[in-house]
């Protein structure tokens, strides 16, 4: 396979275009900027509400710095842009988009991966989707895939009655700022039975400075029914904070199966603070492959609400902080059904001033019976300055259930080291296949696609930080 | 914050706790700030799956004076060890009895002193090591409180190279309604010395009361000191303990604590590994039944290169018990060569009972070996078989298995008459309600 289509490096996205926005709704945010963005947007009357009630939510609670990072601190609510846009409806064809928004995605490559091997694409640039097309047999299936707006307004039939519900607003501090100014994101429903072979895709891109991305993603697979969604995302550099804060609700009925995969290489200056939580009801079974790099601070702990029997949760995560940045990633797993179960695996990497954390919870309240958690932290710390942390909560209740959790830390062993430089290898090369091999066993359960890419990415955030 | 001078008033009064004041002109200090402190609160994460509305103590009243009966029934139920170094048995804060050590210890400098005599006649050694360490994992409030009540206890002094064989033993009894203690230990072994001390915390009935213990251990280069703490308060009771150990260079630190008793007791242990060398080993079995809260908040800090430490927690929960275990090892920049290792094991054995476990990592440096586990489970079905099979009743065969996975911790201690004792005091407990 060749990768050089794939190759969605830093340096790639490391770019921006001059801003064109037609709508744009100021610096800050008060009840008129939700005005704004709600007539805009053409909503009816019950999403402006839902979007004021939001705010005055976001606006009466406290950073959450009682236990995470006081870098949050540092985040200027009132000199960020909340909506940049050019258009409220995406383009079905790449033809249509302008061309800037058209060149910063084929230098991204996601028309070229559409054509090889996706279902369908969405294309975010700033606050809205500039394309967003299905594949013409998954949409005969009856799969809906379009924006939040768009699906609340023509389908709100399937989709009001699951958005917000699985998140609230009240949430955190961060799901009541996104049920505020969302905009974007993906809206699935794929309907019973229905099997959906190849992904489908999002990709978001930040392009504006001082801006505030917040997409809003629901998925809903019927019962018996199977999606995998994946999404990416970069922001160029710049010297000012930029925010991405989304929200994303998942849906999985009766026996079916939801994979939603990210690959995130935002650039150094992002605060990346996303609330994706998932409902699995009986028989059906969740999986969360995230795999955060980049950003100067993530908050990210993806989590399933095991509602119904027999219902499974997954999240395999992989965080890599490099120099300067704090990946704060995580688990949730709710057990609210008997013999519900659910495996958490997470690896991260620390390098140069980096800092990984993991940060879990685990609930299995009373009264159930043969339900089963396993987590598994490992953390990697190559070099000196590096940091890790390890805070996960773990409640179990009654005889019927039971939870275990196993952590360690472990440097690159210097004999590996040796034994690869003594057959030639470069030190650079040594630690690259290392840190590798450490992730592996995870990077395995990527499509080929994203794996090709994720090792890329792990191999150039290596450069330079070791030898 | 450190007392002079301790004068006490030997007629204490009815006064309630909270109005009680500092005990001398030189608590005055720590009462300030128990009085400043705030109480703490759910969003605090050292306080996080508490039950916070526990630690009301406006019912409790200052230590009440011990009658002849009482004084008598203690002193007979005062059975430690068959063999001790010394004891010294305290009821309500009272000195009851003084068995004191043997002439050839006093020789070589071994000091061991009730709390007051030690501040009149070794002020300056008992105040440079008198609470100097912050209590830092969120009991702060009732350090200060602690600091500011103090009056009985014992303060242990072993001199360079001085090797105590024997255990040395302390009793605190807590008796009678709504009565409050502030049972105090302290040990100092200075390079190359080597000591056991057993605490036993105990109440003759099951009245409610308010225990705050504090107990520091401070070990000089070398040294070897096991700490163990029987707490077998009655179960109505509200109980504080906060421990912080120093461990000096290749010194070894071994600590155990045995929860029994009180409703909701809650124990925070901090280990200092401060020079290479030095190793902690951290030990607690814990038998929850009925409503008891057992909340137990753990902290190994590594702040030197090539130390140790290894943490092994293990709890039985029964009815509607619940426990929290919050552990942290924290590596700090350069102390490279660390091995940390914390396990905390909850076996359930009620459909009622609910395990909290947050064992956390805070690593700094590179070269390390750290590893936490945290498991909940019930009795394993083919544990049980094998022993069914062999003709074990059903009962005795959970007894069995229960024993089994707790004794594992006694036995660490590698002291075969202390394991006995607590090992008695486990099947007490367990045995009065299986």
């Amino acid at each position: 396979m060749s990768t050089d289509t794939l190759d969605i490096d830093r340096t790639r996205g490391d770019f921006s275009y001059p801003e064109q926005h037609t709508f744009d709704a100021g610096t800050g945010l008060t009840h008129d900027t939700i005005d704004y963005i709600s007539g805009v947007k053409g909503e009816p009357d019950w999403i402006r509400e839902f979007r004021h009630k939001a705010l005055d939510t976001f606006l009466a609670k406290p950073m959450p710095t009682h236990w995470a990072s006081h870098d949050l601190e540092n985040i200027v609510f009132k000199n960020i842009r909340y909506y940049l846009a050019n258009a409220q409806k995406p383009k079905r064809s790449w033809d249509d988009v302008s061309e800037d928004e058209k060149r910063t995605f084929e230098r991204l490559g996601i028309p070229e991966q559409e054509r090889r091997f996706l279902a369908g694409v969405e294309a975010q640039f700033d606050s809205e989707a500039v394309y967003s097309n299905i594949k013409a047999a998954v949409g005969e299936q009856g799969v809906i895939f379009c924006g939040s707006t768009e699906g609340l307004k023509e389908h709100p039939e399937i989709f009001r009655k699951w958005f917000g519900k699985v998140i609230p607003t009240g949430d955190n501090k961060f799901s009541a700022l996104n049920s505020a100014v969302f905009s974007g994101g993906s809206f699935i429903y794929v309907p019973p039975g229905v099997k959906v072979k190849h992904p489908l895709q999002a990709y978001f891109r930040i392009n504006a400075e001082n801006f505030g991305q917040f997409e809003r993603t629901l998925i809903i697979a019927d019962e018996g029914s199977e999606v995998m969604y994946m999404e990416g995302c970069t922001a160029p550099k710049f010297e000012t904070a930029t925010l991405h804060s989304a929200v994303v609700e998942l849906v999985a009925m009766k026996g079916a199966k939801i994979q939603y995969i990210t690959v995130q290489n935002w650039s150094a200056n992002v605060f990346n603070l996303v609330t994706k939580r998932a409902i699995a009801h009986e028989e059906a079974e969740v999986k969360w492959i995230d795999c955060n790099i980049g950003s100067r601070l993530t908050m990210k702990y993806p989590g399933v609400i095991l509602k119904g029997r027999k219902a499974r949760g997954e999240v395999i995560s992989i965080a890599l902080a490099g120099d300067g940045q704090h990946q704060d990633t995580g688990a949730k797993m709710v057990h609210a059904a008997d013999e519900t179960t659910s495996n958490i695996v997470s690896k991260s990497i620390s390098l140069g001033t980096g800092r990984a954390t993991y940060r879990g919870l685990v609930h299995i309240p009373k009264h159930l019976k043969g339900c089963k958690n396993n987590t598994e932290c490992d953390a990697l710390l190559i070099n000196s300055t590096a940091r890790t942390d390890t805070y996960p909560a773990i409640t179990v209740r009654g005889t019927g259930n039971s939870s275990q959790h196993e952590a360690s830390v472990s440097q690159i062993s210097a004999e590996q080291i040796f034994y690869m430089m003594s057959r030639g290898l470069t030190e650079a090369q040594a630690m690259s296949l290392s840190v590798n091999g450490f992730v592996n066993d995870l990077v395995r359960q990527f499509p080929m696609e994203y794996s090709v890419e994720l090792k890329r990415l792990i191999d150039l955030e290596m450069e330079g930080s070791v030898g | 914050m450190t007392p002079a001078v301790l004068e006490i008033d030997a007629s204490p009064t009815t006064v309630r706790l909270l109005d009680a004041g500092p005990l001398t002109d030189a608590h005055a200090e720590a009462w300030e700030k128990f009085q400043s402190l705030p109480v703490p609160a759910r969003t605090d994460e050292h306080w996080r799956f508490s039950s916070i509305k526990a630690l009301d103590l406006s019912a409790y009243t200052a230590p009440q004076p011990i009658d002849d009966t009482t004084r008598e029934e203690l002193l007979a139920r005062s059975t430690g060890l068959a063999a001790s170094a010394g004891r010294m048995v305290f009821a309500n804060d009272t000195l009851l009895r003084r068995e004191v050590l043997a002439d050839t210890l006093r020789q070589r400098g071994v000091l061991w002193l009730p709390l007051d005599e030690a501040m009149r006649n070794h002020g300056d050694l008992f105040r440079s090591r008198f609470m100097r360490e912050d209590a830092i994992l969120g009991g702060a409030k009732f350090a200060a409180l602690h600091a500011s009540q103090a009056r009985a206890g014992t303060f242990l002094y072993v001199p360079r190279g001085v090797e105590i064989d024997l255990p040395i033993e302390a009793f605190h009894w807590l008796t009678g309604e709504g009565g409050s203690i502030f049972p105090h230990t302290l040990i100092v072994a200075e390079a190359q010395s080597k000591v056991t001390f057993v605490d036993y915390f105990e109440s003759p009935e099951s009245t409610a009361g308010f225990a705050c213990a504090v107990n520091d251990l401070w070990l000089g280069d070398g040294a070897q000191v096991t700490y163990v703490c029987a707490q077998n308060w009655s179960g109505q009771a509200l109980s504080v303990q906060i421990n912080s150990t120093v461990v000096g260079r290749d010194a070894t630190a071994k600590a155990l604590t045995v929860n029994l008793g009180s409703r909701y007791a809650r124990s925070e242990s901090v280990s200092h590994l401060r020079a290479p060398g030095g190793r902690s080993d951290m030990l607690a079995v814990t038998v929850a039944e009925d409503a008891q809260e057992i909340d137990q908040r753990t902290f190994q800090i590594h702040e030197a290169p090539n130390t140790a430490s290894d943490l092994l927690y293990k709890n039985a929960l029964d009815d509607s018990a619940r426990t929290v275990f919050s552990g942290l090892i924290r590596v700090s920049p350069g102390a490279h060569k660390t091995d940390a290792y914390q396990k905390v094991r909850n076996l359930l054995l009620s459909d009622e009972a609910e395990a909290n476990s947050l064992p956390g990592l805070e690593i700094e440096a590179d070269d390390v070996r750290c590893t936490h586990g945290a498991t909940s489970g019930q009795i394993e079905d083919e544990e049980l078989f094998y022993l069914l099979s062999r003709g074990i009743p059903l009962r005795e065969s959970q007894r069995l298995i229960v024993y089994g996975f707790l004794e594992e911790v006694l036995q660490r201690l590698g002291s075969e008459p202390i394991a006995e004792k607590l090992s008695a005091l486990l099947h007490a407990k367990f045995d009065a309600k299986h």
